[in-house]
């Protein structure tokens, strides 16, 4: 059942999750530390971190308990801010939908902004890997984040003291999600998309918890496609 | 904070089984089925949709400067998406960015 070729892809998806270990580490101790002053007990943060390994989503339902909040409108905040990763199930299913059950599953509950991005540019750079190979390197990918993500939650749930101050941490994620962007910039459409994506996001970024976002997505995809479209038919 | 035992865990949970029906949703239910082509044609833009609106405002508006633009923070951002383009690789276009941080960091003397 385990080829070469795909251990050597595993390989290759879990050397791709290694840098983020420097943008989840950080964020799930602070996640922990913050979840901790909230008033929540340790099985109640570690049970929110393993159940619903969504980070932007944790700290906006942390925040919002703080505030008191209702509890529905803390459940619909933070799914509001998951919904973006419906695109990336949709974009990921001409890739991976032919997968066993249990697979798309496990797949599912790793799919982060992290395993998506890595694999999705991966997967199209190579058209020609197999499915058990596609697999594979989205299982390698998310090797390193996971058990970084639950893991530092612990630390900072019990250590309860916040990471210093640092100038660059609050960096690495932009950083590292723009190195993903570069290479995807193959076309103008493409390039026309990201651009839509940066000016929509940025003008709607008064929007609560990632409608912006989700804007910012629909028209991006739209002027992509709709140049692309153009482009063919001529 | 102001919740019984019970109320939280039936947010984690809620807030728990959504998430999976999130990312389960496509490639859960639609499985090997093709999808139409003006529906693909969409989906090949979604990385390059999603991805830099979600990080444009942490650049233009880093809390670490109190969501003051920064120039630095800038000029690297531009330096990562210049090289990552322009080498087709991640870490390149990283290592550029961290190292155009760092360099305006201490040019500016806002280390």
């Amino acid at each position: 059942m385990t080829s070469t070729t795909e251990k050597s892809l595993f390989l290759q998806g879990f050397w791709s999750g290694v840098p983020f270990f420097f943008v989840a580490a950080p964020f799930s101790v602070l996640f922990g530390v913050l979840a901790a002053e909230a008033g929540l007990n340790l099985a109640e943060i570690m049970g929110m971190t393993v159940l619903v390994i969504a980070g932007s989503a944790q700290f906006t339902a942390v925040q919002l308990m703080t505030e008191n909040a209702p509890v529905w409108l803390i459940i619909a905040a933070s799914l509001a801010v998951n919904l973006r990763m419906a695109m990336y199930s949709a974009s990921l299913q001409p890739y991976l939908g032919a997968a066993p059950m249990w697979q798309r599953s496990l797949m599912a509950y790793t799919m982060f902004d992290q395993s998506y991005a890595v694999s999705i540019l991966k997967f199209e750079d190579e058209p020609d890997l197999s499915l058990s190979d596609k697999v594979a390197f989205f299982t390698g990918s998310v090797m390193v984040i996971v058990p970084t993500w639950i893991s530092f939650s612990f630390v900072g749930a019990v250590a309860g003291t916040a990471i210093p101050e640092n100038w660059a941490l609050d960096f690495v994620m932009p950083v590292l999600f723009l190195g993903l962007v570069g290479p995807m910039l193959k076309t103008f459409a493409h390039l026309a998309a990201a651009l839509t994506s940066i000016i929509v996001a940025l003008f709607f970024g008064f929007l609560p918890s990632g409608t912006g976002l989700l804007i910012a997505a629909f028209a991006a995809m739209a002027v992509g496609a709709e140049i692309e479209r153009r482009r063919d038919a001529k | 904070m102001n919740y019984s035992s019970f109320e939280i865990w039936t947010i984690i949970a809620v807030m728990g089984i959504g998430t999976f029906l999130i990312r389960f949703s496509f490639l859960g239910i639609i499985g090997d089925r093709k999808m139409p082509d003006w529906i693909l044609r969409h989906l090949r833009y979604t990385p390059v949709a999603v991805l830099p609106g979600l990080v444009a405002p942490l650049v233009l508006w880093p809390d670490a400067t109190g969501g003051e633009p920064d120039p630095a923070r800038l000029l690297a951002a531009g330096a990562t998406l210049l090289v990552a383009w322009w080498r087709k690789n991640l870490l390149w276009g990283v290592f550029a960015g961290m190292a155009t941080l760092i360099t305006v960091q201490s040019v500016l003397g806002t280390i």
